[in-house]
């Protein structure tokens, strides 16, 4: 699909145009990332993280297939051949630190793109396929990175992968058997590494296959934007190339810096130092942990300390971690409000900023040790993130009033109440201020 | 609608060619930015299959000579390839020498092939020169070729007493590789 | 029908989490938490003023080959290295040879060649430093049950690294008489004891450490002439395990200034570009 006025592939050179009739490649980029993609003029920062996302998706996969020429799944050799990669392999400590970063960079840039859609609604028709297909990426990313973490064979990935694997052992009759046969055995061990390995190798493949089915389905009905406003005319669009080309190659490289400042200055800051003592199982550290991207639902599922009617406090703290990210899920049939974008619905607004606080202190107890006051904050703020899919999401639109939404991206772009086709901007060069 | 979706760089507003032109240049300077950040990244992408510091690190190995029997040889492990030693009885010795080396495909005497003083020991590679294999003719009772040196199984390269290629396809002598005798009865290898 | 749901859903969830808070409220306000003298007494380390701190860390490889000295003499007794090769000596500054006569003054476990035995054979540049002990129930059976940790990693395995070790080395007390900030720990916990066996040390988490003070002023004799007080001696060591920790540290820093560097001067191209390209669009 596209808009009628989206430019057509032309191809001149001979070999482009036998190209297009055999294999039409270069037409299929073209419409895609090209300049026959129209795509809202309007877009502020918060649209760049969509790339980034892929970009850290290519990092992942480039270091990881390099790191895995060197890595040995074996218990007995994992720990070492991870110090091996990080003294002896040229440049091994930077392929490494990269990846390692790059996951977490990876979360950060997810995190943006999630809450972006959360707050300008992009979930909502006719998009909701593009948000479900996003959500299947988050799952697998966190089942990916999971496993990624078990393979340096420390402390922290012996237990990570230990205390993981016990939340199926939460599930009622099949839970210990079915935690043994996923590890393999009664404890991690070469089984489970070894199968830990494959599929950490194997699950970037299929979330590179979903990202291509969530880029497939934007370009159905075409990128959202700021205003939530659906794009009317050619004066609401620019094309993809050059425009948000130049301005995605202007955040990538801002997000390079900030990435490889960690990669060159601070790699180990956002681990944990657990995991450069080899994996002993008969000790757990002191403080165990999930990498900080786990930390909201690790939290959430640490907050049922009790035993409810005849549901354990186990079972009941997996439920809400499955259901707080499963809750997205739903999203696009929950919020029933008929604007999209967060800047004209005063109430939402004020709901949304309060689940980011919410989030923030997840993320914060999580990472803390399991005690007061950690424990009891992250329950205030588990029963905000609930409340607020489940019971305000559903319910504020009925008592909020939108402001005023503009006629067009054209209107709202240029304050000009004509609006449509006869809005010709004037040229200056110097009247782009960031709409961020 | 065009003029808001057609990208109108050179033509748009009244201002001076030379403005054009920094504006084209710095289009170009990004671009190229790029194209050199994304050039520096192969490197170390590349490099990284290159021999790690452990496998690059010097390695010898010390081989016991005081049990091979002239007429014997034994097999060593050097850089995780096969290593010939091999005692040369009083004939053998003959043989190599009586061999013009300019006949030879490569042309080298045993004398070239051995340390003075220790010309009884024919210290090679067990790697052949063609493909790599490792020839026979080190352990008792293998086939030693036409030459009674070393046989290759793999494409039939023949090497004669002195290790030299005679017959076949592979084109140069086994390697000699670098050592020393560090006593009459040891070897350092590397 | 999909809202009614998801409110009696989620209203579920608030009604468990109230419920839990509530008891947790009771239970924290009717329970008074105990406060234990490692929380009161644990201290952060000290700041050991090491070159190779910070994002322009270098290594002082003087230093760190006195540190390697004090390991060599001291810590081997008790403590392997197991990621690091003799050869390695050689970033120190160490020249070939130094580094071949160092790996012979090791025993490192080998083969007998005549009879195929385990047995211990001088030491070889490409040999990792041997352990004290042939294994861990070795190693626990003569340190009291305790098996002394593997040092290769030791500053990348505890928070602060470097300076914990320079702080644990130089933190021994004698509990008795331990003041911190004006409280004395006797005083503030009467029933605190170092088992028999256990040394006192305030930046040991739990307070009490297996490893008897190991330095003291003197110990050992450096060749380069440096007085070797305790703290000398805990900071070179402390400056030879971050060394061994990362030896790539250096290269690392090294590497990152001019890639950051570039990365930021090809972020204001590419902005320039992109206002560039935008000048004629307003959004």
């Amino acid at each position: 699909m596209s808009f009628p006025w989206a430019k057509q592939y032309e191809p001149k050179l001979p070999l482009m145009k036998f190209l297009d009739e055999k294999l039409p490649l270069p037409r299929f980029v073209y419409n895609a990332v090209g300049a026959g993609y129209p795509v809202p003029r309007n877009l502020n920062y918060f649209w760049n993280f969509g790339v980034l996302a892929g970009f850290c998706l290519v990092i992942q996969i480039v270091t990881g297939v390099i790191l895995a020429m060197h890595y040995a799944p074996n218990a007995l050799v994992a720990f070492d051949s991870t110090e091996h990669i990080m003294r002896d392999v040229n440049w091994g400590w930077m392929l490494r630190y990269g990846h390692a970063n790059g996951a977490s960079f990876f979360f950060v840039v997810v995190y943006v793109h999630i809450f972006r859609g959360l707050f300008f609604s992009s979930y909502k028709a006719p998009r909701e396929m593009i948000w479900l297909l996003g959500v299947v990426i988050f799952l697998l990313m966190m089942a990916t990175a999971f496993m990624g973490y078990v393979l340096p064979w420390g402390q922290m990935s012996f237990w990570g992968a230990k205390v993981i694997t016990g939340l199926f052992g939460a599930i009622p009759l099949v839970g210990e058997p079915l935690q043994i046969w996923l590890l393999g055995g009664y404890a991690p061990d070469n089984a489970a590494l070894n199968r830990f390995f494959s599929l950490h190798f194997l699950l970037p493949f299929v979330i590179l296959g979903v990202v291509i089915l969530h880029i497939w389905a934007l370009h159905i009905p075409g990128s959202s934007n700021p205003t939530g406003v659906e794009v009317k005319s050619e004066s609401d669009t620019v094309p993809f190339h050059p425009y948000y080309t130049a301005k995605d190659g202007f955040g990538l490289g801002v997000f390079l810096v900030i990435y490889t400042l960690f990669v060159f200055f601070m790699p180990n800051s956002l681990g944990h130092p657990d995991n450069y003592i080899p994996a002993n199982p008969l000790s757990t550290p002191a403080h165990i942990v999930p990498e900080w991207y786990f930390w909201p639902f690790y939290a959430i599922l640490r907050a049922f300390t009790q035993d409810f009617l005849f549901i354990p406090a186990k079972l009941m703290g997996v439920i809400a971690m499955f259901a707080s990210i499963l809750v997205w899920f739903f999203l696009p049939w929950l919020d029933r409000s008929p604007v999209r974008s967060g800047l004209y619905r005063p109430v939402f607004r004020k709901f949304f900023y309060a689940l980011l606080v919410a989030m923030a202190v997840l993320f914060w107890c999580g990472g803390a040790p399991a005690e007061e006051p950690y424990v009891m904050l992250s329950q205030i703020a588990a029963m905000y993130y609930f409340a607020h899919f489940l019971i305000i999401l559903p319910l504020v639109s009925s008592f909020e009033t939108p402001k005023p939404l503009p006629g067009s991206i054209t209107e709202a772009v240029l304050g000009d109440k004509t609006g449509g086709h006869d809005a010709v901007p004037l040229a200056t060069t110097n009247d782009a201020p960031a709409s961020a | 609608m065009a003029e808001t979706t057609i990208d109108t760089h050179d033509t748009v507003e009244g201002e001076g060619g030379g403005e054009v032109r920094r504006r084209d240049f710095l289009e170009i300077a990004a671009v190229s930015a790029a194209g050199v950040g994304g050039l520096a990244v192969l490197y170390p992408l590349i490099s990284q299959m290159a021999p790690s510091k452990d496998v690059l690190a010097e390695s010898t190995t010390e081989v016991d000579v005081s049990a091979i029997e002239p007429g014997q040889a034994i097999k060593a492990v050097f850089r995780k390839q096969p290593v010939f030693v091999r005692n040369l009885t009083p004939a053998e010795i003959e043989a190599a020498n009586a061999v013009p080396t300019g006949s030879l495909r490569d042309p080298q005497s045993l004398a070239e092939r051995t340390k003075e003083g220790y010309e009884n020991w024919l210290i090679t590679m067990g790697v052949c020169t063609h493909l790599g294999c490792v020839p026979l003719g080190a352990g008792e009772g293998e086939n030693k070729g036409e030459f009674g040196g070393y046989f290759c199984p793999c494409h039939g390269s023949h090497y004669d007493t002195a290790a030299r290629i005679r017959k076949g396809p592979a084109p140069l002598n086994l390697e000699v590789p670098e050592y020393e005798f560090t006593s009459d009865t040891t070897v350092q290898i590397g | 029908m999909a809202r009614l749901i998801s409110i009696i859903v989620g209203l579920g969830f608030v009604v468990v989490l109230l419920y839990t808070f509530a008891v947790g409220a009771y239970t924290a306000a009717t329970e008074k938490a105990e406060v234990t003298a490692e929380h009161e007494f644990h201290l952060t380390p000290r700041d050991a003023h090491l070159q190779s701190a910070g994002w322009t860390g270098t290594f002082d490889y003087q230093q760190v080959q006195r540190g390697y000295q004090v390991y060599k003499e001291v810590c081997s007794a008790c403590h392997s290295l197991r990621h690091v090769a003799i050869r390695n000596l050689g970033e120190l500054g160490y020249s070939e040879a130094e580094v071949k006569a160092e790996a012979s003054s090791w025993m490192v476990p080998g083969i007998d060649p005549n009879t195929g035995e385990s047995t211990l054979i001088e030491g070889s540049p490409t040999d990792y430093f041997p352990s004290p002990y042939p294994n861990a129930v070795a190693a626990a059976a003569a340190n009291n049950n305790a098996v002394p940790p593997d040092l290769s990693l030791i500053t990348k395995a505890r928070h602060d690294g470097g300076n914990y070790v320079y702080s644990l080395l130089t933190g021994y007390a004698d509990p008795e008489t331990y003041t911190h900030d004006g409280k004395s720990l006797k005083e503030e916990f009467p029933d605190f004891t170092t088992p028999t066996g256990l040394n006192f040390n305030p930046y040991f988490p739990n307070l009490n450490l297996a490893m008897a003070a190991p330095l003291s002023d003197g110990q050992v004799t450096y060749a380069d002439g440096t007085e070797a007080s305790l703290d000398q001696m805990a900071k070179d060591v402390a400056a030879f395990l971050v060394w061994t920790a990362e030896p790539t540290l250096q290269k690392r820093h090294a590497t990152g200034f001019p890639v950051v560097l570039f990365l930021i001067f090809a972020s204001v191209l590419a902005f320039l570009a992109y206002r560039n390209v935008w000048r004629n669009v307003k959004h």
